[in-house]
Parts: C-alpha cells; structure tokens; sequence
C-alpha cells in the first residue's frame, strides 16, 4: 500500500492503495464513480476510457500509480451540467442503443474535439477506432462529433 | 662480404617484417583504422558483424514499429494492430488514439496484454525508418543514411539502442518472443560493425 494523490474531475484524491491498481477500479470502488464502464479489461473495447491531463487512456490498463499528481477527468467530469458539445450533441442525435459503451465514446470523441474542431471522416475514424459498440451506433456516434464540432466552432 | 643482390632481399625482408610492427606503434589510430577499412579481412568481419545485427533488426519486436505500414504491426507474425491504430503525425498515435492511451510505462502483467516502455512510439511519420519488407543490404544502407534514420552519425545509433523502448525488445511481456542475440551482444556487434567500417552488403 502506498499513498496516491492525484485529482479526479478538479477535485482532490488521496488514497492508501496498491499502486498497482487499475485506475478502473480506483473510480468505479473506492471514488464510486461508476460511469466509466469495464468491458474487456485488456485495453481492446475502450468503455472504460477517462482523460489523464486531457489525453484519452484506458483505466483499465492503467495503474493508478501512473496519475500521480495528475488529473484525471471521467465521464461525470466532462461538465457539470451537460454542457459540454459532446453531451449536447449525443442527446440531440440520441446515439446510444444499450449505452454501455457511450461514456468511453464520448471520452475519446471530447478528445478528438479538444486537438481538432473540424475533423474530416477519416480524423473521426483514426480517433474512433479503439472504441467498439456492439449495438452498431457508429453512423450516430459520427454524426454527432460533426454536429458537437460544428458547436464547439460557432461557440468560440 | 654480403652482394647487392643479398643486400636488396635482407632490407626487403626486414621491411617485410618490421613494417607493420612499427604501424601498430606509430600510427595514429585513425590512420589504422583507415587501412583496416580497406582490408578485404575487415570488410569480411564487418559484413559478419551487420549480419548479426540485422538478425536483431528484422525480428518482429523491431519490425513491428520499423514499418513503412500507415500504423504499427503486433505479434510474432507481424500482423496489423487490432484497431486499425495509426502513426500519427507524431509518431504517437492519432488525436483520441494516442499510444499512451493503452501503452503504460511498463508491460502489462496479463498474457497478450498492452506491453510497455518509457517513451512507447513508432519512427515518425517525416522518418519512418521503415525496414519491413527491405532485404539486409537495404536495410544496412538505411541504416546508415541520416536521411532515413532520423538524421542520426553511425555513433548516435548506440545511444538509441540503449534507450528504454529498445530494451524493451528483450523484456517483451508474455507471448512475445525475444531477438536471438542478447542485448549485450547487439550493442557489442553494432559497435563492432561501426569500428570495421560500416560495410554493407551488396
């Protein structure tokens, strides 16, 4: 057990924990943050991405040692009241069928949007690529970064 | 009394064997190092030397980013990275599909899980240094080429091989397969490759 700090959607964390822990079950059990989804816990499905100093990771490979005295920003961080173009986006266009995936998508989609307000299809598909739906929500998912790029452009 | 003739074939025989005795003694290095360049004995160890090395280049845990492929490769067959992950105009990933999104700073524990490096890249897009597919004699005149090997003198390319991403190729996780020469024994080749003269293959 060793004492991690880091900060969790702006907010400050402490915790007597095994530095080896996924950063997953760090959010999921002990900050109770269960928006971010475990899928396959090999880094393949990408439901359980987070951003990590605003870059897109996969919690579930990454040891929570590796955010020390780092932000860590989840799905429930992404704004405080839906704000944010992704949210807005997602609900205008109602991507999600089950949803299961959708936090992980719309984490990896927030951060494409954050290097690259105006991505082509092709930047969409590169950034996209790691995040599987098994619904087959991809059309939506692609039509809604357009719409929250668009957004996030006309609001600058 | 000793004829001309005698006296001729002595002088010819004591050259013969004196001269490289006093080479070894006064000649700078360099300028030892330039005639062994040109012996057909060094260019023989050297050639030997990059074979060796290149037993080290085209194994999969090299050839996996060495790529000239639009994104990297994975596994011992050298098949495309699941995902359709791509290069980046950094070498690090696209713009949410970065490598650090899965790759940690060591390997994960779990069979086939992400592996793991300080610095986890690919060669960048502008120096892809891309040896997949080329023959060992191309890829001994890429190797040597700044232009294709990220703008690197023959002695930069030790450094590089000691870094921590390099390294990692004999300390890949499970299921990955190591190079067939220790490390020790790649870096050692390589320098001796440089001292021989860098000779490559026709």
């Amino acid at each position: 057990m060793e004492t991690t700090r880091f900060k969790v959607n702006d907010k400050p964390v402490e915790l007597q924990i095994d530095p080896q822990t996924p950063l997953l079950w760090v959010l999921r059990e002990q900050l109770g943050l269960t928006g971010t989804k475990f899928g396959c816990g090999m880094a393949l499905c990408g439901a359980c991405t987070v951003h990590v100093d605003g870059t897109a990771v996969r919690s579930c490979v990454t040891p929570v040692k590796a955010v020390a005295g780092r932000q860590v920003r989840t799905i429930e961080g992404l704004s405080t009241d839906r704000s944010h173009p992704i949210q807005r986006a997602w609900l205008q266009v109602q991507v999600p069928q089950c949803g299961y995936c959708q936090p992980g998508q719309m984490m990896s989609a927030a951060a494409l949007l954050s290097v690259n307000s105006n991505p082509s299809d092709s930047d969409i598909d590169d950034a996209m690529a790691g995040n599987l739906c098994r619904c087959g929500t991809y059309a939506r998912i692609r039509k809604a970064i357009h719409m929250a790029a668009e957004m996030t452009r006309s609001e600058k | 009394m000793i004829q001309p003739c005698r006296l001729s074939l002595l002088i010819c025989l004591c050259a013969t064997i004196l001269a490289p005795v006093l080479a070894g003694v006064i000649c700078s290095p360099f300028a030892l190092a330039t005639i062994q360049e040109n012996t057909p004995g060094k260019d023989a160890q050297s050639l030997q030397a990059f074979r060796e090395v290149a037993s080290v280049l085209t194994s999969p845990r090299c050839l996996n980013c060495h790529t000239s492929t639009d994104g990297p490769l994975q596994g011992d067959d050298n098949h495309p990275h699941a995902m359709n992950v791509k290069r980046g105009l950094d070498g690090k990933g696209s713009a949410a599909l970065r490598c650090r999104a899965c790759h940690q700073t060591e390997n994960a524990k779990f069979l086939h899980g992400p592996p793991g490096a300080a610095d986890w890249q690919l060669p960048p897009p502008n120096t892809p240094m891309a040896w997949k597919g080329l023959t060992i004699a191309e890829i001994c005149r890429a190797v040597k080429d700044p232009a294709k090997n990220g703008n690197r003198s023959l002695p930069d390319l030790i450094p590089h091989m000691e870094t921590s991403l390099v390294r990692w190729a004999w300390n890949p996780g499970p299921g990955r397969t190591v190079p067939p020469l220790s490390h020790e024994e790649f870096v050692s080749r390589l320098k001796e490759w440089i001292e021989t003269g860098a000779a490559c293959p026709e």
